[in-house]
């Protein structure tokens, strides 16, 4: 018996191969997406916007309106979609430092104004496409070109997103965090994105991710390093 | 030069410039606005959300920063829903992040810029100083369309127009106006309903469109800017807009845009009581630059003088386009200072 490798139906396969690089923790996570969008039946109704950095190389992932915008913007765009066409299930696809640095303001705006957006973050602790900069998620120790004495947590505490939209997340939106380890956990909490999303509320998962480029690790460091990081950024659900 | 097409019923108000934006707005078919506040336009957020509290269909937003409003403008417009946003001064610096991709992925965003002061926070009140900046303020070649206005009856035309022309030639647009505009009352003629759909406006990213705005290499986005480009000098003619006055005979030219241009009209009244054959030509649109409309006058035309609330950032905009002009030139220049009719007379008396 002969199976099919079978692949999302959202997908885009004319632009397969993809254009990430080896390793890479971002196919994993839009694969998760792709089949959440697949399961939940709204490959009709939805609209993917991805910001620049690493995220920007799924321009063309999907056969889904897809747009992909600047550092952080995204997620205003995906804003002004929605108020356009709330119809939509409208998803911006962000980086941590998207999200988290350039995009901080409209990350913790969404979530005050409890925007029926669902903000997907790829936390791989670092800036990947630009070379491998320190971001707010860098951990305490890790070096990176911008930090290479290693990152002083005692001068640049790390951002934990999740954890800190609790502070001011409507009680019905959904924060959440998995990681690419566990992909069929992740696919669960983007599914509950989605839905929540639809129900009219805010949602944002983050994923935890690899970048063996500039982590300079093989296989299996990559995935003992991932590993490692799901004890600084816990994994789970977060409310408020 | 596209024509404003009139549905309702007009009657007559006497209205603040600001008041008289988010009206024209609605009247347009604008859906919704974004915006940030800053003087001296906070007060077409303020009239928008008015007018969205009496009619539901209306949304407005008021964003954390104006990036986030000139974001949001694109991604409303990108869903194929009119929607529009308003700034001055350091909130046009902020929002050319949003206007530069707009350009890029050709999305028809409508922006009010009601000039302040320049340098960087400046003044509240009044320059026009942003000219540049509104016409070529992105890492691009300014495929834009910016409509100067002169009067509140212009604000309520060329809001019109623009949103009609955006629509139609997927480029971002602009009404330049300046704070004393804004916060002027003035009488104004309006329609009583809003306009018809236009058929133009349509959703722009929906099912089988992927929109990128990063390129692989060199020669991609070399292609798409020349693109661009061609498509904007097809274009140009029919969007470029230009007042002439008293300009059938006249051989000494005022060039001035936005209010300036109508300090210059009695300046030219005065100055042909005198004898002097003087005439006022005022670009309307800025990008694109009139020039066709100019070029009728290149046989008589024997001086030129150019006034402007800013250091030359109207004749450089005459200069790139009219190079080959051998004619005299003056420029009469009051950085972020107004004018009156009587100086402007006066200073061009001296001249002669």
């Amino acid at each position: 018996m002969r199976e099919k490798p079978r692949f999302p139906k959202c997908y885009k396969i004319e632009s397969k191969p993809h254009k990430f690089c080896p390793g890479c923790g971002h196919p994993l996570v839009l694969k998760m997406l792709g089949e959440a969008v697949d399961e939940l039946g709204i490959g009709e109704k939805s609209v993917f916007l991805v910001d620049i950095g690493c995220s920007l190389l799924a321009w063309d992932y999907f056969n889904l309106p897809t747009a992909q915008t600047h550092h952080g913007r995204t997620i205003p765009v995906a804003i002004g979609f929605k108020m356009a066409d709330s119809q939509k299930v409208v998803i911006a696809y962000v980086g941590d430092g998207g999200a988290y640095a350039i995009g901080l303001h409209h990350t913790l705006t969404s979530c005050l104004r409890n925007d029926p957006i669902t903000t997907i973050v790829v936390n791989n602790t670092l800036y990947a496409m630009t070379g491998g900069q320190m971001a707010p998620t860098t951990v305490n120790g890790e070096k990176t070109t911008t930090s290479p004495e290693g990152k002083n947590e005692e001068a640049f505490q790390t951002l934990h997103g999740p954890e800190m939209l609790t502070g001011i997340a409507n009680k019905n939106a959904f924060l959440a965090r998995s990681s690419t380890d566990k992909p069929l956990v992740l696919k669960q909490y983007l599914k509950k994105a989605l839905e929540t999303q639809m129900d009219g509320n805010y949602a944002l998962v983050e994923a935890l991710s690899a970048c063996p480029l500039n982590w300079k690790t093989d296989a299996k460091e990559t995935i003992q390093r991932l590993q490692e990081l799901e004890k600084v950024f816990p994994l789970g659900e977060f409310k408020r | 030069m596209i024509g404003s097409s009139y549905n309702g019923i007009e009657m007559t108000e006497f209205l603040m410039g600001n008041r008289i934006l988010a009206r024209a707005a609605f009247n347009a078919g604008a859906k919704i606005m974004f915006g940030y506040p800053i003087t001296p336009a906070s007060e077409i957020l303020e009239t928008w959300i008015e007018l969205s509290q009496k009619d539901p269909s209306l949304k407005s937003l008021q964003a954390e920063d104006e990036m986030a409003a000139g974001f949001s403008t694109i991604g409303a417009c990108l869903a194929g829903i009119p929607a529009f946003t308003a700034t001055a001064g350091p909130g046009n610096i902020l929002m050319q992040d949003a206007f530069s991709m707009a350009e890029a992925l050709r999305v028809p965003t409508v922006a009010m810029i009601m000039q302040r002061g320049g340098l960087s926070t400046s003044t509240v009140i009044y320059s026009q100083e942003e000219v540049r900046l509104t016409c070529f303020g992105g890492n691009g070649e300014g495929f834009r369309i910016v409509y100067s206005t002169a009067s509140p009856q212009d604000l309520y035309d060329y809001t019109l127009k623009a949103f009609k022309a955006a629509w139609q030639y997927r480029f971002p647009t602009f009404i330049l106006a300046d704070g004393y505009q804004g916060k002027m009352k003035g009488v104004v003629k309006m329609e009583t309903k809003r306009g018809k759909k236009d058929k133009n406006v349509v959703p722009i990213l929906k099912q089988g469109v992927n929109l990128r705005n990063c390129y692989n290499l060199e020669e991609e986005i070399g292609e798409v800017i020349v693109n661009y480009s061609d498509e904007y000098n097809r274009v140009r003619e029919k969007i470029e807009e230009a007042e002439e006055y008293q300009m059938k005979d006249a051989k000494v030219i005022l060039i001035a845009h936005g209010i300036v241009a109508a300090a210059a009209k009695p300046a030219v009244d005065f100055l042909r009581k005198d004898g002097i054959p003087a005439g006022l030509f005022r670009p309307i649109t800025l990008r694109p630059f009139p020039t066709r409309a100019f070029a009728k006058f290149l046989r008589q035309v024997e001086k030129i003088v150019i006034i402007e609330s800013a250091l030359g950032q109207l004749s450089e905009l005459f200069k790139a386009e009219l190079y080959w002009i051998n004619v005299p030139l003056t420029e009469i220049n009051k950085p972020a200072v107004g004018f009156t009719p009587e100086e402007i007379y006066k200073t061009i008396s001296s001249l002669q």
